[in-house]
């Protein structure tokens, strides 16, 4: 039940990227392009992609666990720290750099060639450093 | 094209569907960075098999319906052919996302859309960022 829900979702969600234009890099590069050819699309998909979720939230508040019995998230969290403004920020200047985020990446794979295979092969190895890192830092403060 | 905002509206009412699917039907919210890390840094435990059927289903639709329907996609990714631009690119993204817990799909579709404090931190910090890098390295540098 479970990877029946979530093969469905990632194929919902990879169609959804190839659809909106959003597996494009210029495209996406072009919406952060406030000083030159602005392109408004992506502002389309995030709206498009809140309403249906928006929905989904309303739903899931009335209810305890979700359809393959697991429970739903709690309360969003609400502490706002260095890491996640920190990290929000390291990730907002690689995507402007190459204009991917990690589900176009994914999505993309099939059809984008060696730029794409190098820039994910990169995200893998930076998602596979930060625990190294971390211990790093974690050992430089306790030392 | 006057189609393209359409075709964003449409894709993007896919993209929230699937992580509406997601939440009700696996309690988890759909997180792309959050999925792909977890698989990558050995965090996923139990949810593995769940998730990698999710990033499978996320590569293969998208290859399959470019096959099918070339019209869809015509340009492939229009990616930067710069190797050192696309490693600095990409590991900036892998870091960042796993560093901030979120990316474009977890803190924007999925935090925006229950006005969750973080999301909206998060995802004000993430446009900032990638609007200045733009502007600095598109119009001041030009390089990419």
């Amino acid at each position: 039940m479970q990877i029946v829900i979530a093969l469905l979702s990632g194929a919902l969600f990879g169609a959804g990227l190839l659809v909106s234009g959003m597996v494009d890099t210029a495209r996406v590069q072009g919406f952060l392009d406030i000083f030159g050819a602005w392109d408004p699309t992506l502002a389309f998909v995030l709206g498009g992609a809140i309403l249906p979720m928006a929905l989904a939230w309303r739903i899931g508040a009335n209810r305890r666990t979700s359809l393959s019995g697991a429970p739903l998230p709690g309360p969003a969290a609400r502490h706002i720290d260095a890491r996640l403004i920190g990290g929000a920020l390291v990730f907002g200047a690689g995507w402007g750099l190459a204009g991917f985020c990690p589900g176009p990446a994914l999505a993309s794979l099939g059809f984008g060639g060696w730029p794409g295979l190098v820039f994910l092969a990169a995200m893998v190895a930076g998602m596979a450093l930060l625990p190294v890192l971390d211990r790093g830092w974690r050992g430089r403060r306790a030392a | 094209m006057e189609a393209d905002w359409l075709r964003g509206l449409l894709g993007g009412l896919m993209i929230g569907l699937a992580a509406a699917v997601y939440l009700l039907g696996n309690g988890r919210i759909m997180g792309a960075s959050g999925i792909l890390g977890s698989l990558v840094d050995g965090s996923a435990g139990s949810d593995r098999p769940m998730r990698l059927a999710f990033v499978a289903a996320l590569v293969a639709v998208p290859a399959l319906l470019w096959l099918a329907l070339p019209g869809l996609a015509p340009l492939g990714t229009q990616a930067s052919r710069q190797p050192l631009v696309l490693i600095a690119a990409g590991l900036m993204v892998g870091i960042g996302t796993r560093l901030g817990s979120g990316c474009t799909s977890g803190h924007g579709v999925c935090g925006l859309s229950r006005l969750s404090p973080r999301g909206i931190a998060a995802t004000l910090a993430y446009l900032g960022a990638g609007m200045l890098t733009v502007a600095l390295f598109r119009h001041l540098l030009t390089v990419i």
